[in-house]
């Protein structure tokens, strides 16, 4: 698993809940230097521990906490370049969601050893998606779902956005487009801060 | 058989579209239309009726720099500036339209886009929807990303290295250097052509203070002596421990055997100060084995170490508490019959 995703989930649950729970969870599943480097690589059952462990230790599902981790990914000043990163990908909400069956490959641009799951959009019918995301992983969906609600407040559209698993493990996020216009959302400038 | 092309007409707006940074001159280099990005970047309120060579400076080929006649601008791709502000750095080409026709200028921002887009406060509808200028913007903002990640990792992965080195340098109880940095520091010296002086130090009546007081004195009495090592001697002189009660001194460039057993002696005397602890006093003294590198013709850590034992040994025979120059075996007379 890569380190990115797994420093995703440590800056996660760190500043939601705390540095105090990360050290004990860190502790319990035995890894090295208690840290996550976003750069190095990690056996994958190391992921699924930490999961387990944090759900155990906050009393949460881990379906909840992966959703609430994506929703926390777009939604937190300290995760700001993923969500300018997702932002180039669409002018508005509908062509942000257009754009990303392009994702995997926009994101081994940037992380060039970073493998994302597939993603199939459909849009079935008028403002109508369907998000089939398949993966080994099998659960990067509902990171999806909770990273989807955040960027739709983001762009200012309001929508309906659930989760559905199939029993083979094909996840699909659907989501119904409500209103493109429905708030300002936040403002997002090509130029960086750096630039301006 | 070259059938000439049919032409076609384009929709002012479609080319607009197709390209929001062009213009269109007429025969005598007069700006006709400008599209919508370009008149978003220029520093004059409309561009239409002025003289494209009086907006516009051709920066490069330096040798147009100075051109009055568009025509001998045809064909090269130009850098250009708006003359009213400052530099944007832009590309342009000039394109006949045909006789009577004007021209067709289209311009774009290179590698400056990045702070054009800031300057100007572009956005994505700015740029045709062919343009890949805000893949490009993605790409420039994605790798910024990731190096500063990158150089973050190398900055703590160098700390964790130093300080790795420092512990695996470092011996434990009293902070001086272990026998691995001694190794590191004579085979600097030795490189470098630096003589030294090695002494040798064995405390005398140390394991009195283990057996009788337990560990935790012993310890002190170390920690202790080894403060007055370090105090008593210069910045330049290497202090390490290498064994239980056992210290090694470079003293740097002082090859006077003299002068080597006078510091020696000194040491001991500061070794001999009694050692407080709470209502405990300790005693005890040091024995000094003696080696120089001016004895040897090719000098090694190994022999002068075993050559400053010898005398530590002969030290430790006569009553302790005392140094003892080494005697290496090329300076001993052979043993011919």
């Amino acid at each position: 698993m890569h380190g990115l995703i797994n420093k995703g989930i440590q800056v996660f649950l760190t500043h939601t809940y705390g540095q105090e729970i990360w050290v004990q969870i860190a502790d319990e599943v035995r890894l090295p230097g208690g840290s996550f480097e976003a750069l190095l690589t990690y056996e994958e059952e190391l992921t699924w521990n930490v999961l387990a462990v944090a759900s155990k230790y906050l009393g949460k599902s881990e379906d909840t906490l992966l959703e609430d981790l994506g929703t926390y990914l777009v939604s937190h000043t300290t995760t700001e370049p993923v969500r300018r990163l997702l932002r180039f990908g669409g002018f508005d909400f509908a062509d942000f969601l257009n754009s990303l069956d392009e994702l995997p490959e926009r994101a081994r641009l940037a992380v060039p050893n970073l493998s994302l799951p597939e993603l199939m959009v459909s849009e079935v019918s008028p403002d109508q998606y369907e998000i089939i995301c398949a993966s080994d992983f099998g659960r990067y969906g509902l990171i999806l779902t909770g990273l989807l609600r955040a960027m739709a407040d983001d762009y200012g559209s309001l929508c309906l956005i659930e989760w559905s698993a199939s029993e083979r493990g094909e996840e699909t996020v659907s989501v119904r487009l409500l209103d493109g216009k429905h708030s300002a959302g936040r403002s997002f400038s090509l130029a960086t801060e750096a630039a301006q | 058989m070259n059938a000439p092309v049919p032409g076609f007409f384009l929709p002012r707006r479609a080319l607009d579209a197709v390209l929001p940074m062009h213009m269109v001159l007429s025969d005598d280099g007069i700006i006709q239309h400008a599209a919508p990005t370009l008149l978003k970047i220029s520093p004059l309120d409309d561009l239409v009726g002025t003289g494209f060579l009086d907006v516009f400076e051709i920066v490069r080929p330096k040798k147009l720099a100075g051109a009055k006649d568009l025509s001998s601008l045809l064909g090269t791709r130009l850098r250009v500036n708006f003359t009213t502000s400052e530099q944007d750095n832009l590309r342009a080409t000039i394109n006949a339209l045909g006789p009577g026709c004007g021209y067709l200028v289209n311009l774009s921002f290179g590698i400056s886009v990045v702070s054009a887009v800031a300057k100007h406060d572009l956005t994505s509808a700015d740029f045709g929807a062919n343009d890949p200028t805000i893949e490009m913007l993605y790409l420039v903002e994605a790798n910024g990303a990731a190096m500063q990640e990158a150089r973050s990792l190398i900055r703590r992965l160098q700390v964790a290295r130093s300080h790795a080195e420092d512990v695996s340098f470092t011996d434990g109880l009293t902070g001086l250097r272990n026998r691995r940095a001694l190794e590191a520091e004579v085979a600097q010296y030795l490189r470098d052509d630096t003589s030294f002086g090695l002494l040798l130090v064995d405390l005398d009546f140390f394991k009195a203070v283990n057996d009788n007081h337990g560990h935790a004195a012993g310890d002190l009495v170390l920690e202790k002596t080894a403060l007055r090592l370090l105090k008593s001697s210069r910045d330049e002189d290497y202090i390490s421990r290498t064994g239980g009660d056992e210290f090694v001194i470079l003293v740097k460039e002082e090859t006077r055997k003299d002068i080597l057993l006078k510091i020696a002696e000194r040491l001991i005397r500061e070794i001999e100060n009694p050692v407080q602890s709470e209502d405990l006093t300790f005693h005890i003294s040091a024995s000094i084995g003696v080696s120089v590198t001016t004895d040897y013709d090719a000098p090694s850590l190994e022999e002068m170490m075993l050559d400053a034992d010898r005398a530590l040994y002969t030290a430790k025979r006569d009553g302790k508490s005392r140094a003892v120059l080494g005697e290496p075996k090329q300076l001993c007379p052979p043993k011919d019959g």
